[in-house]
């Protein structure tokens, strides 16, 4: 009754191509795109901010990267928190190396710089498949991680090892530093996660998508159809690099402002990404939003139930957060394995019959 | 000899032993992976839960203390016995085939002919159902496990060296029972799984499921008794690592040094995981030795291994004892 596709006519492959055919999804992309630009900055104070909201944008830039090289390309990585690494110190050099260079270009240039060190990783693909490639990504998590710890010439040799994010400004703004306005950061943020998933999107439904897709179902059949396997599998490496660097680069930057690298990008992080892309649905980019929302959301839910609702101690909530965490992930994958996205695919198929299912 | 050989010739005896403790935790994930194609990430924790679950057993510690005094408001910690160590393992191999049981029943037997990546996934959702599991049942503290095995170093190759070198190597004592330990346990599987009908029935399962289940072999009873025995070596590498840096949660992160063993030796190969294991443990031992400590700023045993692993894969996708993979379309 609600959610129609009658009446809706297209007179151009161009309408029917488009990312939402429907007029009753386009509105409601706009209207969220308008509520996340327009209100949700005026409202929203530092707790929500750093709560809930710049990890739920960072990780869902981090797990759209992911996504495109899991889900989309078949490529299995548990390199994510040593990509985020890279994209975090790049952005660190560059912002101290060039002070005078707006911040935005740094964060992609930060990108860039991941997208080069995720391809040299990714050259092993090309021999190496399935759990072996998952191990062998684990080396670049672990190597890169050491890298940063231990050469001096990355955190500009300070005493803590620590690296901290100078002050910088964009339009005359405080993006990084002590003074930052969480509308500024919220909003920094929220562009480069609208840009990702605009990108991402056009990306993975055209051409350059349809080989990923192809070499995931079946490399060798991709391969015989004429996909290059080498050039569809490291761009796939190349632009999840990308988004996962840009994630990075604002982890650091605008969330947390300093960072030690084997606490911020250790292993754990590798592995919180994958649970969102895979509890969003593995090849979609609404399904990295919805695993972001709900990896984020849940702890802070947790939390507050346990120690603000029951008076648990910290250690204890922390010890059963972990449980139910782990717990969900199973329940999550024995209900519906391929996620958030396809759960919000049944749900419309429901909602076009509804409330006259026969 | 020259110092230096000597000392590299100690050091690759250290690394040898450390590189047993790998095989032992990589042992779980091949008799798992073998007998079912699951890619058991959680046998890191299992271990660390093993040895946490003998500890508190052994002194006697009231389980889920802390969770029950904030709920119920009491102040209980110790029942106030403690128990014999060989008892204490019997008790920690019950909760263990508890634990075998109960994931196949309540995970694994929903998840069948999913694709692999999800069973991992579940697997990873199991270690961290399993660590906090763990930490709430017995506290997060570092414990100290001592269940009689002999430690410190070796008098007797000291000596015995010393005189031949004018050298004394120095070898810890629980290195070698360790060693033993895994020799024995190795046997013990090798001759279960050849002259036994429940190892036969094992092996069937692991060459093809449908051949076995039509010849009337029941596969959720092979799962149960496959998970047991990992359990069962998951427990022996806890109370080794347990023995020899404490129990604490560090002791799961030994899971993920067992992939690239696992990685060198094949997914499939027990033997493999023994060599794996001593080669990757002999490996970074030097490495760090040689080139890691006086030339890269010193602990590349955090990624040695795996690169080690990366490059060898390259060479050889299937590791060194892997079934050579075939590709069709």
């Amino acid at each position: 009754m609600l959610y129609r596709e009658a009446g809706d006519f297209k007179t151009s492959y161009a309408q029917d191509n488009q990312t939402f055919p429907l007029k009753l999804d386009r509105f409601g992309y706009y209207c969220i795109l308008g509520v996340a630009v327009f209100v949700i900055p005026f409202v929203i104070n530092d707790y929500w901010v750093n709560a809930v909201f710049l990890p739920f944008l960072i990780y869902a830039i981090a797990a759209i990267g992911l996504n495109i090289l899991v889900g989309y390309c078949g490529q299995l990585s548990l390199g994510t928190g040593g990509f985020m690494a890279v994209g975090a110190y790049a952005c660190y050099k560059l912002m101290t190396a060039f002070p005078e260079i707006s911040i935005l270009v740094h964060v992609l240039l930060a990108g860039g710089i991941t997208a080069a060190v995720g391809v040299v990783f990714g050259l092993p693909s090309l021999r190496i498949k399935g759990f072996y490639l998952a191990v062998a990504t684990l080396a670049a998590q672990f190597f890169l991680v050491w890298l940063f710890n231990r050469v001096a010439w990355f955190y500009n040799y300070s005493a803590s090892g620590q690296i901290s994010a100078p002050e910088r400004a964009v339009l005359g703004v405080n993006i990084t530093g002590a003074n930052v306005e969480p509308w500024a950061a919220y909003l920094f943020c929220l562009a480069f996660l609208v840009a990702s998933a605009w990108i991402a999107r056009n990306l993975t439904r055209g051409a350059t998508g349809r080989r990923w897709m192809a070499i995931r179902d079946m490399d060798i059949a991709a391969e015989i159809i004429g996909v290059n396997p080498l050039r569809a599998k490291l761009s796939a490496f190349a632009v999840s690099s990308f988004f996962v660097g840009i994630a990075g680069a604002l982890f650091f930057a605008v969330y947390l402002g300093a960072v030690e690298v084997g606490e911020a990008f250790g292993i754990q992080k590798s592995f919180l990404v994958l649970f969102m892309v895979i509890i969003g649905g593995l090849g979609s980019i609404f399904g990295s939003f919805a695993g972001a929302a709900f990896m984020v959301l849940l702890p802070v839910f947790l939390k507050n139930a346990l120690v603000g609702g029951l008076g648990w101690p910290t250690d204890l909530a922390t010890h059963l957060e972990i449980m139910i965490v782990g717990a969900l992930i199973i329940i999550f994958l024995i209900v519906e394995p391929h996620g958030f996205a396809q759960l919000w695919r049944i749900t419309k198929e429901k909602l076009r019959l509804w409330p006259f299912p026969h | 000899m020259p110092d230096q050989v000597l000392f590299a010739i100690e050091v690759t005896l250290n690394g040898l032993m450390a590189g047993v403790l790998y095989a032992l935790v990589a042992l779980g994930f091949v008799l798992i992976f073998k007998a079912s194609g699951i890619f058991n990430y959680a046998q890191g924790v299992m271990a660390l839960f093993a040895a946490l679950t003998l500890v508190g057993i052994m002194d006697g510690q009231v389980p889920f203390a802390h969770l029950i005094n904030v709920v119920f408001g009491t102040n209980v910690h110790h029942f106030g016995w403690t128990v014999p160590a060989l008892l204490a393992i019997a008790l920690t191999m019950v909760v263990m085939v508890g634990f075998a049981w109960a994931v196949n029943r309540l995970v694994l037997r929903h998840l069948v002919n999913q694709v692999p990546i999800i069973l991992f996934m579940a697997t990873i959702g199991l270690a961290y159902f399993l660590e906090g599991l763990g930490d709430m049942m017995w506290g997060a503290d570092i414990k100290k496990l001592d269940v009689g095995l002999p430690q410190g170093i070796n008098g007797w190759i000291d000596s015995t060296t010393f005189d031949a070198f004018g050298y004394g190597f120095f070898i810890d004592n629980l290195d070698i029972v360790a060693t033993l330990i895994a020799a024995i346990l190795v046997t013990g599987l090798v001759l279960f799984s050849q002259y036994t009908k429940q190892g036969r029935a094992l092996r069937a399962v692991a060459d093809d499921h449908q051949a076995a289940l039509s010849v009337g072999i029941s596969l959720s009873f092979i799962w149960v008794l496959v998970w047991s025995i990992a359990g069962f070596v998951a427990l022996v590498a806890g109370i080794m690592w347990g023995a020899k840096s404490g129990v604490q949660f560090s002791l799961s992160l030994i899971a993920l040094k067992a992939l690239p063993v696992l990685m060198l030796g094949g997914f499939t190969s027990i033997p493999g995981a023994i060599v794996g294991g001593l080669i990757i443990g002999m490996g970074e031992k030097l490495f760090e030795f040689l080139v890691g400590a006086p030339y890269l700023g010193g602990a590349t045993e955090i990624w040695f291994a795996y690169v080690l692993a990366l490059v060898f894969l390259v060479f050889r996708p299937q590791g060194l004892f892997g079934e050579k993979i075939i590709e069709r379309v």
